[in-house]
């Protein structure tokens, strides 16, 4: 666990608080410590608490262990030393390259979650149209192999995998950082679109600091050898409320701190080089 | 239905370019026989006539289902066999370890050796069955097990994430990288399971194709020779072009050709 002083280190209160229910906790996770090998630890002790509907994102520099603490929480990687307690059956995972099967074609691969929910075919069918069109694709496209579909496209594909098993938990993966900004936009406003007609509880991973704050409403921040959490930023401001001025002014309020932004080499911020 | 007529159709028509080359073959072979004489080469309108009579008349058509009975069973038992000891051994490190210099003894191990072993220890009965076997067996155990070992970690973890049952996670996900990588392999050991039965039927045994070759080979009769030649890689030809290649399609057909 971290210390006291460094928790709840609130930047900004939002002028609602926040819209989404906050009453048990939907996934626990307590770590005393995690190796893959034992003379190599990777994370050390900590704890995440995540209430329903809360989007939750971890960011810090490449290493330090923010995919292995997803991977935990998701249930993918059993912990060397903690428990994790998932108040949900259903979650799902969306990773860092798609991970589409590429023999199946689009529309088989949308169904895949489902077929281990056990619904019928006309279940399925009714659900992947459904995604289909709220993602974009046509008639068409869902008959082609991944291999014919543009990276853009096979994002899209996977978030629509992921959401038409309608997950309470959501786990991201850095999904979109081989796209563009633009495209990147693009995706976490179909994502977040889905995210808020379905009230999901979102664990996410990033690097881009920037990222995070707009997006989520609460930041974990990691330090590498051993991963653990140095930094709790909770942000009240509502989502739709929220500007790019304003993800620059809490980016800016969070490298002022020397430490954090020696961790993310970002020294002198202000200035480009 | 339209879609799949065009396909077959499609498909028929490349057995043009098949045809073609055979002519050419064919053509090739004709200017052999009038520079060398029948005595090297037969003339190849002769020995069609004699694959005819071959299947029509004496016991060719014969030779030619027991050779095919002797490949396809010793081809087909090897494949179940190095399938599921290809899989076990995939699954467990100790096993793959152990097994790589296994497979690499017995794949070194020449065709011949196997067939005087197995003249020594079934006489000339189950000799072309067994060296069939024996010779296959690691080429697909050794594709079965690569599969299993190259497969896609991510895509087992993404199955997991979906909770999916390790039935389904086999035969959704790990499956069909395992076909993809066993198929030429099994494609492979199936074209050196025709050579190896008529190897152990020419040195071992009293019928089948190469009982007829090593008839012909006695009676220093070329045309017998190329005749029995002709209707063998004829039927690997159609079996190729009507097992395989569709098998193939269906298999490998979500990969893109360069």
């Amino acid at each position: 666990m971290f210390k006291p002083s460094q928790r709840d280190n609130e930047i900004r209160s939002g002028t609602s608080s926040s819209q989404r229910p906050r009453k048990k906790t939907i996934l626990h996770l307590r770590l005393k410590e995690h190796r893959y090998l034992p003379i190599e630890q990777v994370l050390d002790a900590c704890e995440l608490k995540m209430a329903p509907g809360e989007i939750v994102s971890l960011i810090g520099p490449s290493g330090c262990g923010k995919t292995t603490l997803v991977k935990i929480a998701a249930g993918l990687i059993s912990p060397s030393d903690g428990s994790v307690e998932r108040n949900t059956d259903s979650g799902a995972v969306l990773f860092q390259d798609h991970r589409l099967l590429p023999w199946k074609r689009l529309y088989d691969n949308m169904a895949f979650g489902l077929k281990a929910a056990k619904l019928t075919r006309q279940e399925q069918f009714e659900r992947v149209s459904v995604a289909a069109k709220a993602m974009g694709f046509s008639q068409a496209d869902l008959k082609k192999f991944p291999a014919e579909l543009s990276g853009g496209m096979k994002q899209r594909a996977a978030i629509a995998r992921a959401m038409v098993t309608e997950p309470d938990l959501l786990f991201l993966d850095e999904p979109f950082s081989a796209l563009d900004v633009g495209r990147r936009r693009e995706m976490y406003r179909a994502l977040l679109t889905e995210i808020e007609s379905r009230a999901c509880t979102v664990l996410m991973v990033t690097h881009d600091i920037f990222e995070a704050l707009s997006l989520s409403d609460r930041v974990l921040v990691m330090a590498p050898d051993p991963g653990r959490v140095i930094k709790e930023v909770t942000i009240k401001m509502p989502l739709h409320l929220r500007t790019r001025q304003l993800a620059h002014e809490l980016e800016a309020e969070l490298l002022s701190d020397d430490m954090i932004a020696d961790l993310f080499r970002m020294k002198n911020w202000e200035k480009v080089l | 239905m339209i879609r799949h007529l065009f396909a077959f159709v499609g498909s028929l028509w490349s057995g043009w370019t098949t045809l073609s080359v055979i002519c050419l073959v064919f053509a090739f072979w004709q200017i052999g026989f009038e520079t060398f004489g029948p005595l090297v080469l037969p003339e190849p309108l002769e020995t069609i006539k004699t694959v005819g009579t071959l299947i029509s008349e004496s016991h060719g058509l014969n030779y030619i289902l027991i050779t095919s009975e002797r490949a396809l069973l010793g081809f087909l038992t090897a494949s179940c066999v190095g399938i599921i000891l290809g899989l076990m051994a995939g699954w467990s490190n100790t096993l793959s370890v152990l097994s790589r210099p296994l497979v690499t003894m017995m794949q070194g191990m020449p065709p011949i050796a196997w067939i005087v072993i197995a003249l020594l220890w079934f006489g000339g009965e189950g000799t072309p069955i067994f060296t069939v076997f024996v010779t296959t067996l690691p080429l697909i155990f050794a594709g079965t097990m690569q599969g299993v070992r190259m497969r896609d970690g991510n895509l087992d973890e993404m199955a997991d994430s979906f909770r999916i049952s390790r039935a389904e996670k086999f035969i959704h996900v790990q499956a069909p990288q395992i076909v993809s990588y066993l198929f030429p392999a099994w494609a492979t050991s199936f074209a050196m399971s025709w050579k190896v039965v008529m190897t152990a039927e020419l040195l071992a045994s009293g019928d089948g194709v190469g009982a007829g070759l090593a008839e012909a080979r006695v009676n220093i009769d070329t045309v017998a020779t190329m005749a029995w030649i002709v209707a063998v890689v004829g039927l690997l030809l159609l079996f190729e072009g009507f097992v395989l290649n569709p098998v193939k399609s269906h298999v490998e057909g979500w990969k893109n050709d360069v």
